[in-house]
């Protein structure tokens, strides 16, 4: 049996879920609380690093697959330069936040406001979720050969 | 005070020059330290304490790993008695960049005082005065980071991005080779 013992198991798997809501939580408001897509990306991974330590690699890989992780982290940067190039495209200005000055101005303190950083929060939540996890992924996948060339 | 910066400047330079020319791979990168350590104190002096700390932790965490990585392909010894000519030079430098140091912490504010409130006209009293207005973002960290400083942000996620890369592809050689045929 893979992991640590059915305590732990019971308890991260009902933990897991609020963990997941928070980090979720963290890049949704961004722009109004304290937080945001490094800080909220953090916590998501995380909560995949808790899964891996009590469950073991292969249930944490089956959930989430190293091919896919590296999708949403290729997925966050782009998204995350594509803002910065439509902000190129619609004002004249790299990274310009144009949907705060022309289309979507918005309430200050409403969910739906501040134009493009919502947006940018997620790119990077996502890309930074993804890293870590791509990160502790491989750093556990790896088993650096200490004995050298005898077992082969 | 500006004597100083540009002395730090020329020290910079020199370094550099140093760690271009020099033969020895453990020289070029102590001059790429002192390069780094270099550019931490003009950032002081710039008044920017948060990158110059940032700076410092890098700078010694990098050396480290670098002197580390060459100690392994690289092994000198010290043999004979020590020069007393360098061993003085090498004093007064350390001195010097000391007293530099000195000097430049004292152009820092006072604890508890900020620095916009001692210089007029600084970007981050806009920022603050503004943010609201100009992003509709109620968290000021985030329309500093995500809107008027969001290149700063693209290169950070740049860096991360490139450092994945490479830890990926450096330690997947192995686990591919793992993952053909488990134990």
């Amino acid at each position: 049996m893979k992991g640590m013992t059915i305590i732990v198991k019971t308890i991260s798997s009902w933990v897991k879920v609020l963990i997941f809501l928070f980090g979720i939580y963290i890049i949704l408001f961004g722009h109004l609380t304290p937080g945001g897509g490094f800080a909220g990306g953090v916590i998501l991974a995380s909560c995949y690093v808790l899964l891996m330590l009590a469950f073991g690699r292969e249930y944490v890989e089956k959930n989430l697959p190293l091919p896919v992780a590296s999708k949403l982290d290729c997925l966050g940067a782009f998204l995350f330069a594509l803002i910065a190039v439509l902000g190129l495209v619609f004002g004249g200005t790299f990274f310009l936040n144009f949907l705060y000055q022309k289309y979507l101005p918005g309430e200050a303190l409403e969910l739906v406001s501040a134009g493009t950083i919502p947006l940018s929060n997620i790119a990077i939540g996502l890309k930074v979720g993804a890293s870590l996890f791509l990160v502790i992924l491989v750093l556990s996948m790896f088993r650096p050969d200490m004995s050298g060339k005898k077992e082969e | 005070m500006t004597i100083i910066f540009y002395i730090l400047l020329l020290f910079i330079i020199i370094a550099a020059i140093i760690a271009v020319e020099t033969r020895y791979l453990l020289s070029a990168v102590i001059c790429v330290g002192a390069i780094g350590f270099g550019a931490s104190l003009m950032f002081l002096f710039l008044r920017a304490p948060d990158i110059a700390i940032t700076q410092i932790v890098v700078e010694v965490l990098g050396l480290i790993i670098l002197i580390r990585a060459c100690l392994s392909r690289e092994l000198t010894f010290i043999s004979g008695d020590r020069e007393f000519f360098a061993v003085v030079v090498s004093a007064v430098i350390i001195f010097a960049i000391f007293l530099a140091g000195i000097k430049v912490l004292d152009t820092l504010p006072d604890f508890g005082t900020a620095i916009f409130a001692e210089v007029p006209d600084t970007a981050s009293q806009t920022y603050i005065g503004e943010g609201l207005e100009k992003t509709g973002a109620a968290n000021i960290v985030a329309s500093v980071i995500l809107d008027f400083r969001a290149y700063d942000t693209l290169g950070e996620a740049t860096v991360l991005f490139t450092s994945i890369i490479g830890a990926t592809v450096i330690l997947r050689k192995k686990s591919k080779k793992l993952l053909e045929d488990p134990e």
